[in-house]
This record gives C-alpha cells, structure tokens and sequence, in this order.
C-alpha cells in the first residue's frame, strides 16, 4: 500500500493531493513501525511525518500556488536510472541477514548490555528513552541544536515581510 | 473560520486534551513510548489547531512571538545546563550520575531536566516555523 | 534465502526507488521535497526492519517479557526523524524565497530565467 501511495505521489500534478497522499503515505509507515514493535519511532513519524511535515507542506502550497506543470515528455533517462538502482539494491541486499534472525550483527556486541544494564543503571525500563538521553546524550544535544537551527534558518529566510516595495526582494 | 460554530466547540474540547496528552507523553516517556520529541510536536500542533481554528492573530495573542523565540532558545540552554551542572559536580560533560547522591536519582534528574529541554526547544521550533509560514503575505500578482 | 526473509529490503529499495523517480524526474520544487521525505522513510524502515525479533516486543523492560527487539536502530531512527523534518522546513523556506524571486518553482522556468539574465532576478 506504501508503494501504492509513493507512485501516486509521483503521477499526481495537483499538489494539494500530493500532500495528503505524502501524509496517508507516513501514517502507513507509523502502521507499519508499529507492527515491527518500535513504538517511539512509530509515535515520532506519526506526529511528526504526517502532522508536521504536512502542516508545513501545506503552508508552503498557500504562498507557492498549488498545481505542477507538464511533466518530463520524455521520462526514459530517469526511469532507466530508477530501474538500473533497484537491480543493483537488490543484487546488494542479497548479501544481508534475513528477517528476525537472532544472530545477527546488530543484536550482538552492545545491545544485550543495554537491555540488561539499562534499567538498572538508569532506573528507566524504556531502554529507548535511556539510550536516547543518557547512554548517548550527546548525539540528543547534537539533534536539539538541528533543530534549533532550522528554526533560526527559517527565521532568518523569512523574517522580512512582504512589505517591500519592488527590487528589493 | 470563527464563525463555524461546530469547528469552534470541537476545539475548545479538544484542546486542553490535547496539551494535557503532550505532557503525559512527555513525563511518561520513561516507562512507555514517549518522551521530549514527541511531546513537542503534540503540544505545537495543540497550538497550530488553535490558530487555524480562531485565526492567526487570537494564536498570536496567545502565545506572544518573543515566548516563542525565548522557546527555541531556552531549551537548548536547558539541556547544555544540565551538561555543566554535570561538569560543576565533579564529572563529565552530560554525566548524570553526580547529580544527586544516589547515582540512579541522580539518572532520573538528568534524563528529566534534558527531556525538559527538548520539549520546550522542539516545541518552539515547529511553532515559530508554522507562524512565519502562516503570516507571510501571498506574492503579488496571484 | 526465501522471498519472506528478504521482503522488507526488497519493499525498501521499492520506495526508496520512487522517492528517488520523484527527485530528478519532476521539476516542481515542492513535488521533489516530497519525494526526498518519501526516500528518507523508506531509509527507517530499512534500519528497523532487521532489529525486529519474531516473539519478540518493543524495548521497555517490564516482568512478564524475555525477548526485546533490538534498541539501537530505534534511538538512530528517533534522531533521523527530526533531522528530516528540519531539513523539509529548511527547504521550503527556501522555496518560498525562490518563488518570490523568480516568481515560479519549476526547475526549467528557473534554469531559463537565469540564463537570460545572470545578474538581476
């Protein structure tokens, strides 16, 4: 269905319909994480991927006009391109561990310790949360100040009203 | 839109659940799903839905832009606060374990006072960003 | 090696394809920031995907559990989530800017306004 809903993205020329399609397109993927028992994760994309991202996209529409022009007459090199990355995917997942498979690599090493210690040092059974903010505080500090700065990004891209008179943008 | 008497019942229904649900979300983090990311989001979008329920300006004379501003500041100075408490007690940068007596406590206030800190920046991002773009005038010649 | 252990790359690369079509095959700005956020979820889903264990449940220690599936990817995807989502409101700034300048956000209109005049906007 989440394929469904990207390749209607793509032949869609009415904006509009492109966002909610975008935001139906991350509910399925917060539908799915869930399914998959990452239960922060799904939280974050649901409000996040089809609150936010949509609220903005949206906004941008209203100060951007709303339809897109003719597409590509001819859409044979990008298409071959598509077509030539997922046979080489493909080929390349091949070589990767199958599905739930315990012995994998990333369920060795530092995990165990996490699930085992977590709790106990950090007094948090959401060992998602204690690696978040304590284990690895720092990677946390360093996406808060991405966030801040996109925030000051914006601001200062559009602080100035549209007030000004011509040449003067 | 502030004449639609369904959207604005619904609203004021929903709203404080709305806000009282990002503050479960974020003081609940530690033992279910949740925590500052999700928090923030849920509270900025509380506000969204007012402002585009009652109109940009009544959002505007809610939340002041300078709160909002202050917001997006404070949260980050929160969480290097902490860092440095860390540092001014005889640890690390971001140790947690030396800010109490008990170094489990002292866990709990770290990771406490820097999920605070992101509520509060992430929060006042997504609200500045959705006011700048909802207070820009369209180009002329639409 | 069966169809069933390798679906969740194989759906992966799928939508990371169409995020990508998206990207360099339309002009509309705002349609090519949608494709980016297509590809950056297809992205989640390829680093939570082999963190599941079948039986197992999400990641908070509670008594009547054993078997967790796994953490770390889930503490990554957390951090990428918001960084996506900076970089959409970083880009549509942009955008809007873009289109106050040259007054379109089709990639061609702009390419071929720059060319007639380099200099003014």
């Amino acid at each position: 269905m989440m394929a469904v809903a990207a390749i209607a993205v793509a032949l869609q020329r009415n904006l509009f319909s492109a966002v909610v399609l975008a935001g139906i397109y991350s509910f399925l993927m917060a539908t799915v994480l869930v399914a998959l028992d990452a239960v922060d994760v799904a939280m974050t994309e649901a409000s996040v991927g089809a609150g936010i991202s949509t609220v903005l996209l949206l906004g941008a529409l209203h100060l951007c006009g709303g339809e897109e022009a003719k597409p590509l007459a001819r859409p044979w090199p990008p298409l071959a391109v598509a077509l030539t990355i997922v046979a080489a995917l493909v080929y390349g997942t091949l070589g990767l561990p199958a599905f739930s498979d315990p012995q994998a690599a990333p369920h060795t090493h530092v995990v165990p310790r996490y699930l085992e210690q977590g709790p106990k040092e950090t007094g948090v059974p959401n060992v998602v949360t204690a690696v978040l903010a304590s284990y690895r505080g720092y990677d946390t500090l360093g996406e808060v100040l991405v966030v801040f700065t996109a925030g000051i990004g914006v601001i200062a891209l559009l602080r100035r009203a549209r007030r000004r008179k011509e040449g003067k943008p | 839109m502030r004449r639609e008497p369904v959207l604005r019942v619904v609203g004021k229904l929903l709203i404080p659940y709305m806000l009282l649900f990002a503050l479960y979300v974020q003081f609940h983090g530690d033992f279910g799903p949740g925590g500052g990311f999700q928090a923030g989001v849920i509270a900025a979008a509380a506000v969204i839905f007012y402002a585009l329920i009652f109109g940009l300006p009544a959002a505007r004379r809610l939340v002041p832009e300078t709160v909002v501003e202050a917001m997006v500041a404070l949260g980050v100075l929160i969480y290097l606060g902490v860092g440095f408490a860390g540092l001014a007690l005889g640890g690390n940068y971001l140790d947690y374990f030396v800010l109490d007596r008990d170094p489990v406590a002292g866990q709990h206030r770290g990771i406490f006072w820097v999920e605070v800190g992101v509520l509060v920046t992430v929060a006042g991002v997504m609200l500045k960003i959705f006011y700048v773009f909802a207070g820009r005038a369209r180009p002329a010649g639409e | 090696m069966s169809v069933a252990s390798h679906y969740s790359y194989w759906i992966t690369v799928l939508l990371m394809t169409a995020g990508l079509y998206i990207v360099i095959a339309r002009g509309n700005l705002v349609k090519k920031l949608i494709g980016l956020a297509i590809f950056q979820t297809s992205v989640y889903l390829l680093y939570i995907a082999p963190g599941k264990l079948i039986g197992g449940t999400a990641p908070i220690v509670a008594e009547a559990f054993k078997l967790y599936s796994n953490p770390l990817p889930h503490v990554l995807i957390l951090t990428a989530i918001v960084v996506g989502v900076a970089t959409l409101a970083l880009g549509l700034a942009i955008t809007v800017r873009v289109r106050e300048t040259y007054g379109s956000i089709e990639e061609d209109e702009i390419l071929a306004a720059d060319r007639d005049d380099p200099d003014g906007a």
